[in-house]
Parts: C-alpha cells; sequence; structure tokens
C-alpha cells in the first residue's frame, strides 16, 4: 500500500489526477477522434479557467482576501476585448497574418491594462478598508460585482454582443479523421505560457520568494523587514488583469458574450479554487485542468449533468483533502 | 541608563477588549542575554509583539537606540536591526531551508563566513539546506529561526520561549549556541524555563499579570531561593 | 481625579445608554406599526397588487430573519438560502400540480423539500464549515447555482424556466365563501369582501408570525448566546469546549428548515412556482441587501429591512425615471439613471452602508456598533 503510494507520488502524485481522469474518459467515450476533440476542448477552457483562478488564488493567499467581484475583472474583459476586436475589424478579418496578431494582441491587452487600473482602484477603494473583516468583505466585493455588472449593462446594453475573432485563428488543423481547433490550441499555449511565467516568477526572484513566504506568513514576512501591503497591491493589479485576461480569451472562445459572462464563470473559478488549494498557483491549474475536462467529457457523455459533475468532484475533494490537493501550506 | 539598547516605558497594550500590558516598563542595556520571565498569561509574548509592531501600544513608549518605535510598522523596526523569533518559530514551511535564510539576508547573498559559523552551530541546516522547511523536527525548526535573526548581524534580537517542547539534549545544545551568539549582540528572551534561562542571562525582568514586578541581575535571583518562590511560585518548570 | 470629571464621565457614559434605549423604543415601535399594519393589510390596501406586496413582506420577513440567524449570529455568509426556499416552494408546488390542490399535497410535497433542505445543509455545513468560513461562502455558491441549472434542465418535474403553474387548497381560492349571509352571498366587512383570499392572506400572514416569533424565542434561548460567543471569539469559544462546528451546522440546518418553510408558504400563496420567484440569484441579493439594511444579529431588523427595501424598488425606480428624463441631452448619464439600473444605485447605497453603518438600521438604533 505505502510502496504503490509512494510510486505515484515520485511520479507527480495528484498531479496525475486529470491524467487518470482522461485514461477514465478515454474508455467511457470509446471513440479515439471525439476523445481528442473533447480533451483539447477541455484542456483550453481549463487553462482560460486557470487565468481567472490564478490570481483570486493569489490575492486570498496573501491576504485573505475573497474577492466576490472578481468576477467583474473577467466580464469587462471580455467586453473589452470584443469592443477592441470590433474597433479594428479590419484588421481582425483580413488576410494579413500579422495584423490579425496585432489586433489580437491589443484586444487581450487593452483587457489586462484595463485588468490591472481597476484593480488599483478596487485594492485602494473597496477592500483596503475592510481587510481582515471577512463579512464586511464579502459583502462589500458583492456589492462592488452589483454595481460592476450594472454598468457593463449600462454602457454595452442588454443584449449579447458578438465577438469577432481573428481570421488567423479560425477553423481547425485536421490529423486524419482528427480535428483540433486552432482557436483552442491558441488558448491552450497562452494559458500555459502564463502558467510557466508566474511558476518562473514565484520561484526564481526574490518578489516571488517574498509572496510564496507571505502566503503561508504574513506576519513573519513582515517581522523579516518586509512591506507585504506593498506587495499584495502589486499581486492585486497582477490578478485582476490575468482574470480580465482570461475574459478576453473567454469571449473569442464564446464568440458571444453577455453581462453575465463572470458571474456564471465565477462559479467554476471558486470550484477550481477549492480543489486545487487557495494560495497555490500548481493547485489551481490542477483545479483548472481537472474542471475544464470533467466539464467537457460529462457534458459529451451526460449532456445534463456537466455542472453537477463539478460539484461532485468538489465535494469529493473537500471529503478527501479538506484543504485542496496542492494548499500553499503545509506544516 | 543611556546605554540601553531598548527600553519599555509605561507601556500598556489591549488586545481586542481585553487589556493585557498594565504598564510594562524596563531597560535591557546592551551585550548579554536579558531575559523576561513569567508565568504562562502573564504579558511575555504580549510584550514581545508591541515591541515589533504585531500590536500597537495604546500608551507608553517604546524607545529602541533612541529611536520611538512605539508607532513604525513592523517592517521598519525589523530594519532598524531588531530580530524575531516568535514562539511558533514563524518558518515557511513550504520554503527550502535555504529560501527562508535567503529572505533574512537583506541583501539577498550570504556571507560565507557567518554561513560555516551558522552551520558549525547547527549542522543539520547543512544536511537539510535544500529541503522543504516543513519536514524539519521541532528543534530544527527552531535552529532555523534562530539562524535567520544572526544571519545578517542584528543588534537585538528577540526570541520566545525557544526551548518549548524541545528535548533536553537539545537545549544544552541551544545553550551553547546562544552563548556564542551573545557575544556580538543583545539577546532578549522571553522563558518560562527558570534552569535555562538562569545559565544565560545575565539580567533579569520578572513580569506578571501583565506588569514587571521585579528588575535586577540573574546572579541574585539564582542565589535567592526565597525570591524565586515568591516570584515565580509553583508555574515555572522546575527544569 | 476630581469629583466633577468623574461625575461628567459617568454622563457621557449614559447619553450613549440613553440613545441607545430611544432608538431600541423607536425600532420596537416601527416594527409593532409594521406588524399591525400587516396584520390590518386587506383592510388597510384592499386592491390586489397591494395585498400581493403585503404577503411577499409576509414571506420575505420570514426568509430575511432566518437568514440573519445565519449572518448575524454566527458571521457566515451563505448563498444557499434561496436554494432551501426554492426547494420548499418547488416541493410543494410539484405536489400539488401532480396531485391536485389539496392539503394532503402540501403537507407532503412541503415536507419533503423541507427534508430535501435539512439534509442538503447537513450535507453542507459538515463538509465545509470545518475549514475556514471563506469556502463556506464559495461552496454555498457552487451548491445553489447547481442547484439553478437543476431546475432549469429537469423541467418534466419543474417547468424549467416557465415554472409551474397549479391550484392552491379550495379554502385559500377566492371563489371560497368564508362568511355567508342568509341568501348565500359573501359578507362584506369594511367594504371587504370575506372569502378563500382573505383565509389565504392571513394563512400567509400567521404563518409568517409564527415561524418570526419562533426565532425570536431561538436568539433568546441558550443556543443564541452561545453563537454570539463564537461570532465574538471563535478561538476562545473553542476553547471553552463548544463545539463550533457542530453549533454552526445546528443554525445552518435552522435556517434552511426556516427558510424552506417560507417557500411553502410562498408557493401556496402564489400558486406558482419558477425560478424567478423562487430561485434565482436576484432573489438572494435582495436577501442579502434587506439583512444589511435592517441591521445582521437583530432578527427584528429583518422587518425593517423587508419593508424598506420593498419601499425603494418602487420609488427609487420612479425617482430614477424623472432623473432620467430630466437628463436625456447628456451622454451616459440617461443609460446610468435608467429605471432598469435601479440596482446600480442600490449596489453602491449597500456599500456605502456595509462602510459606514454596518450595523444598519435597526442595529445602528439600537446602539449595536456593529461587530469588531
Amino acid at each position: 500500500m505505502s510502496d504503490w503510494r509512494h510510486t505515484i507520488d515520485r511520479f507527480g502524485g495528484v498531479m496525475l489526477l486529470p491524467v487518470a481522469l482522461a485514461a477514465l474518459a478515454f474508455v467511457a467515450i470509446a471513440q479515439p477522434s471525439t476523445w481528442v476533440t473533447l480533451t483539447v476542448a477541455g484542456l483550453a477552457m481549463g487553462m482560460m479557467i486557470f487565468l481567472m483562478a490564478s490570481g483570486l488564488s493569489l490575492i486570498f493567499g496573501l491576504m485573505d482576501v475573497l474577492n466576490f467581484g472578481h468576477a467583474a475583472f473577467v466580464t469587462f474583459g471580455a467586453f473589452i476585448a470584443a469592443s477592441v476586436l470590433a474597433a479594428l475589424a479590419a484588421w481582425v478579418q483580413g488576410d494579413s497574418a500579422l495584423l490579425n496578431i496585432v489586433a489580437l494582441l491589443a484586444a487581450v491587452a487593452a483587457a489586462a491594462t484595463f485588468g490591472a487600473a481597476s484593480g488599483w482602484f478596487f485594492e485602494r477603494v473597496i477592500v483596503r478598508p475592510v481587510y481582515r473583516d471577512h463579512l464586511r468583505q464579502i459583502l462589500i466585493t458583492i456589492g462592488a460585482l452589483i454595481v460592476a455588472e450594472q454598468i457593463v449593462l449600462a454602457v454595452w446594453g442588454g443584449a449579447p454582443v458578438a465577438v469577432p475573432r481573428p481570421a488567423i485563428l479560425e477553423g481547425s488543423l485536421v490529423f486524419g479523421d482528427i480535428s483540433v481547433e486552432i482557436y483552442r490550441l491558441f488558448a491552450f499555449l497562452l494559458g500555459l505560457a502564463v502558467y510557466v511565467g508566474l511558476h518562473l516568477t514565484l520561484n526564481r526572484t526574490r518578489i516571488g520568494l517574498l509572496i510564496r513566504a507571505g502566503v503561508e506568513n504574513r506576519e513573519m514576512v513582515e517581522a523579516l523587514g518586509y512591506r507585504i501591503d506593498r506587495l499584495f497591491i502589486g499581486v492585486f493589479m497582477a490578478g485582476s488583469a490575468l482574470a480580465a485576461m482570461g475574459g478576453a480569451m473567454w469571449a473569442g472562445y464564446q464568440g458571444l458574450i453577455t453581462g453575465a459572462v463572470g458571474s456564471e464563470l465565477m462559479i467554476l473559478v471558486f470550484i477550481v479554487v477549492i480543489i486545487g488549494g487557495l494560495g497555490s498557483i500548481e493547485g489551481s491549474l490542477l483545479g483548472a485542468v481537472l474542471v475544464g475536462l470533467m466539464a467537457n467529457y460529462v457534458a459529451f457523455l451526460f449532456p445534463k449533468l456537466s455542472l453537477a459533475s463539478n460539484m461532485l468532484l468538489m465535494m469529493a475533494v473537500l471529503l478527501w483533502r479538506p484543504y485542496g490537493l496542492k494548499p500553499a501550506v503545509k506544516g | 541608563m543611556s546605554d540601553a539598547i531598548l527600553r519599555l516605558d509605561d507601556v500598556h497594550t489591549d488586545i481586542a477588549q481585553y487589556h493585557v500590558l498594565h504598564g510594562v516598563s524596563f531597560d535591557v542595556p546592551e551585550g548579554g542575554v536579558h531575559v523576561l520571565l513569567g508565568r504562562n498569561g502573564a504579558g511575555k509574548t504580549t510584550t514581545l509583539r508591541t515591541i515589533m509592531g504585531h500590536w500597537r501600544a495604546r500608551k507608553g513608549a517604546v524607545v529602541f537606540r533612541h529611536h520611538d518605535i512605539t508607532a513604525l510598522h513592523t517592517s521598519e523596526i525589523a530594519r532598524l536591526g531588531i530580530a524575531y523569533v516568535p514562539e511558533n518559530m514563524g518558518v515557511f514551511g513550504m520554503l527550502t531551508v535555504e529560501e527562508n535564510m535567503r529572505l533574512a539576508a537583506y541583501s539577498g547573498r550570504f556571507d560565507g563566513d557567518r554561513l560555516a559559523r551558522i552551520f558549525a552551530l547547527f549542522p543539520a541546516l547543512e544536511t537539510f539546506w535544500t529541503k522543504q522547511a516543513y519536514a524539519l523536527s521541532g528543534g530544527q525548526k527552531q535552529m532555523l529561526a534562530i539562524a535567520r535573526a544572526i544571519i545578517e548581524k542584528r543588534d537585538l534580537i528577540l526570541i520566545d520561549e525557544p526551548t518549548k517542547g524541545l528535548a533536553p539534549s537539545i537545549v544544552r545544545a541551544m545553550i551553547d549556541a546562544f552563548r556564542e551568539i551573545a557575544a556580538e549582540t543583545t539577546i532578549l528572551l522571553v522563558e518560562q524555563n527558570f534552569q535555562f534561562a538562569r545559565a544565560l542571562g545575565s539580567g533579569v525582568a520578572v513580569i506578571d499579570d501583565g506588569r514587571i514586578i521585579h528588575r535586577g541581575t540573574m546572579a541574585e535571583l539564582a542565589a535567592d531561593g526565597a525570591l524565586q518562590t515568591r516570584l515565580l511560585s509553583l508555574s515555572l518548570e522546575a527544569g | 481625579m476630581s469629583a466633577t470629571a468623574a461625575a461628567g464621565g459617568a454622563a457621557a457614559a449614559s447619553r450613549p445608554a440613553l440613545r441607545a434605549r430611544t432608538g431600541r423604543f423607536v425600532v420596537y415601535g416601527l416594527v409593532l406599526a409594521i406588524g399591525l399594519c400587516l396584520m390590518a393589510a386587506p383592510f388597510l390596501f384592499p386592491e390586489v397588487r397591494a395585498q400581493e406586496v403585503a404577503a411577499r413582506i409576509c414571506v420575505f420577513i420570514v426568509l430575511v430573519a432566518s437568514y440573519d440567524l445565519l449572518i448575524g449570529y454566527t458571521g457566515i455568509v451563505s448563498f444557499a438560502h434561496t436554494m432551501f426556499f426554492g426547494l420548499g416552494a418547488y416541493g410543494t408546488a410539484i405536489a400539488l400540480k401532480a396531485w391536485g390542490p389539496g392539503w394532503d399535497a402540501v403537507l407532503i410535497g412541503g415536507g419533503l423539500g423541507v427534508l430535501a433542505a435539512f439534509v442538503l445543509a447537513v450535507l453542507i455545513g459538515l463538509l465545509s464549515l470545518r475549514v475556514k468560513a471563506i469556502f463556506f461562502a464559495m461552496v454555498t455558491l457552487a451548491a445553489a447555482s447547481v442547484m439553478m441549472v437543476l431546475a432549469s434542465q429537469l423541467s418534466q418535474f419543474t417547468g424549467g424556466e416557465d415554472g409551474i403553474t397549479y391550484q392552491a387548497p379550495r379554502v385559500l381560492s377566492p371563489a371560497f365563501k368564508l362568511v355567508t349571509d342568509a341568501d348565500g352571498k359573501v359578507v362584506q366587512l369594511f367594504g371587504v369582501r370575506l372569502n378563500g383570499k382573505i383565509v389565504a392572506y392571513y394563512f400567509v400572514f400567521l404563518s409568517s408570525l409564527i415561524l418570526f416569533l419562533a426565532m425570536l424565542r431561538i436568539v433568546a434561548s441558550p443556543l443564541g448566546t452561545v453563537l454570539e460567543a463564537i461570532r465574538e471569539n471563535e478561538l476562545r469559544a473553542e476553547a471553552i469546549g463548544y463545539r463550533v462546528v457542530a453549533y454552526r451546522t445546528a443554525i445552518f440546518c435552522i435556517a434552511a428548515v426556516i427558510a424552506a418553510l417560507a417557500g411553502i408558504v410562498r408557493a401556496v400563496w402564489l400558486k406558482y412556482t419558477g425560478p424567478e420567484v423562487a430561485l434565482s440569484f436576484a432573489i438572494m441579493i435582495d436577501i442579502l441587501l434587506m439583512v444589511v439594511i435592517g441591521g445582521m444579529g437583530t432578527i427584528i431588523g429583518a422587518v425593517i429591512g423587508v419593508v424598506v427595501m420593498s419601499l425603494a424598488q418602487f420609488y427609487l425606480k420612479d425617482l430614477m425615471q424623472v432623473a432620467a428624463d430630466a437628463t436625456a441631452g447628456v451622454p451616459l448619464l440617461p443609460d446610468l439613471l435608467d429605471p432598469d439600473r435601479w440596482l446600480l444605485w442600490l449596489g453602491l447605497l449597500f456599500i456605502l452602508l456595509v462602510y459606514f453603518f454596518p450595523a444598519g438600521i435597526a442595529g445602528t438604533l439600537m446602539g449595536k456598533g456593529g461587530h469588531r
């Protein structure tokens, strides 16, 4: 028993869960081409959700702040990206691959910039006065979410908004009877790049060292001579920017967005951070990939149980490991 | 009086609605080990936390080398040259031993000589240098916490009950280590273990119910059994 | 210290106490007045629309007060309260639809709904209350949204987005004659016909009153005292030997059951149950706003919160329409002032309230400084 557990740990421990899930799904689906499509879709979705979840998780880990308003960054990111893409329609639909890419990058960058700026505002004005008071924190960030959603409705109207997709990301790559949507591949790669960037920042830089230490014990980091609150505003801005980026990518993925996009995704984001363990980037990635795969497999096998399946997954994880699969704090 | 490195003057501290320190005053002279003795709940930890700025004094002043640090941010207090080893040791479990030490070194680099001396004091730290700290034993975590406080020279080290829960052999090793550390810096030690305190301390203050009830030298207190009984009653461990 | 200074101190100390006493007087008076208005509502406001509002206020007072049991007395935020409300309502509705109008359907269907709410509350409570309280908000939010999706997908039972329409027991229908004169015609009292509609209203009013009084009793009981101790200092309560998780789960279950009972009352009165009236997130937001406006941790604050919000929902919209018309030429401003955007202003109001008056109307008047 313990030998067996040791072997599993050596090959990645809980990080093997998505692989196990994919293998299980392969048997249940029994059509390789469908399985590949679903797996790619699941990974792409997982990576977009990871963008949104990682910031939330770090913000919570570092300052014990749970920001329900995080959903607003996702929504704003989606709508801003849609507006930028619509404004650059000539570039977006043109034949030039370069202009395609420039338009897309402009959209994502606009969303991220707005996310960072509004994150700064949020931290200073909304969250700062209610540090260490969870009840008021939840209430106030919920209030801010309501206001933000209403502003989106006032600015962009209540009707769903169509999101133009750059021509270069349209269509699929085809290998035999397997086809892979290019946009999904792109979303996956972008998410992976962000993960690698975050991972390197956290593990190879002094700022990252301070963040990791702060997640564990904020008071001790201060006793060693560092200002956590100044670090925190940076993390808050980065996390908000990532959420907006995730929203922008999601907008392109869906092609049609409504003002409720952030709140709807937030349910999955919460499930992801609970499964992964609050405060941990690896945990967020693991949770996001699990949730993305689960949602796509179950949507194919039992279409009505998609969201419920992730809920059950969360319940199971909570029973097994109340602090998540990869908690940021140990002994 | 003016040679005191740290002075507390009539410090009152509240935690939530509880009034914990009722006017604590004492001086810590430069150099050596100075001990703050007292029962559980007497206010020892609160005193250290107030010095570090984790709790705010409602009244009174904390003066470090002529700087009034009462209202400073914890990080600024630390940067003035005060290191703190809390009761729970404050070791970052998910960080390696090396990373724990690197955080404490402001320059981001280690002084080779000092590191060698630390390894000589606490060989376990060299053994587990690249391991995550949560895997260390309680005694090893205590060593790491102390090593962090001395990786660069600090003028004053506040240490909260370092012997709590440690085996006697480790406590003896700790005494040697503290003697060596005290040669270059000042230590304010909070203790319940009188034997440990007596082996190290030069000056002593006894705190009870949020007030200092005795100030003097350790030699005096160690020699006067009646005084010990009166001040420390039954609650101190015989050791 | 001179005697005069001491006397001055005593006077200063008694002034807030005095203010709190008057405040308490005002709050109880207000609540009593609202209660009397609700009791006499069919005669004071005979038009159909006003009775709908009065019945809604009754049910929401129970719903909000039960939420206050949770948020005000434990400091825990749950987003599953409409889920429990919906379980009671849907249980009743499905049974009434399937078996026709009858008290047996209300009893069994509603009973099953309450049971489901109880079981879910136990599960969620035991699962997530033992870890960080903040998990609880997320877990309940996730659970509630799953329930919403289920209600819309299992449309053969729930009617999906359209909901279910059904008949209430005959005693409660307008065709039922409560008091008849010699000719067999319905007797009128103060110009109001004493038919089943009156019975239905008093069914709602009395059920709500009983549940509300029961909650006041719970708060005054030793359980309420323990809960307040836990809210003030969790670690200390644990040290004294209170089993914090057990107490929290217990109060969560009580709140869930009362919410489900309120759902039954709502379903019987409306003769319609759908996501909009029994399950939607908008209701959850309403509850949150009402409990904060009224005053967390007071129970009777619920009465004030519900009435203020209900009035605001009507008058704020009217006010905004006026403002929107007045600013018609200005860019963006009319959009922000559109009556459909009333939540925007209510949201801002809510934030300001949580900042500056966390104790709400009742709490501020009664001198409860809000906690911490």
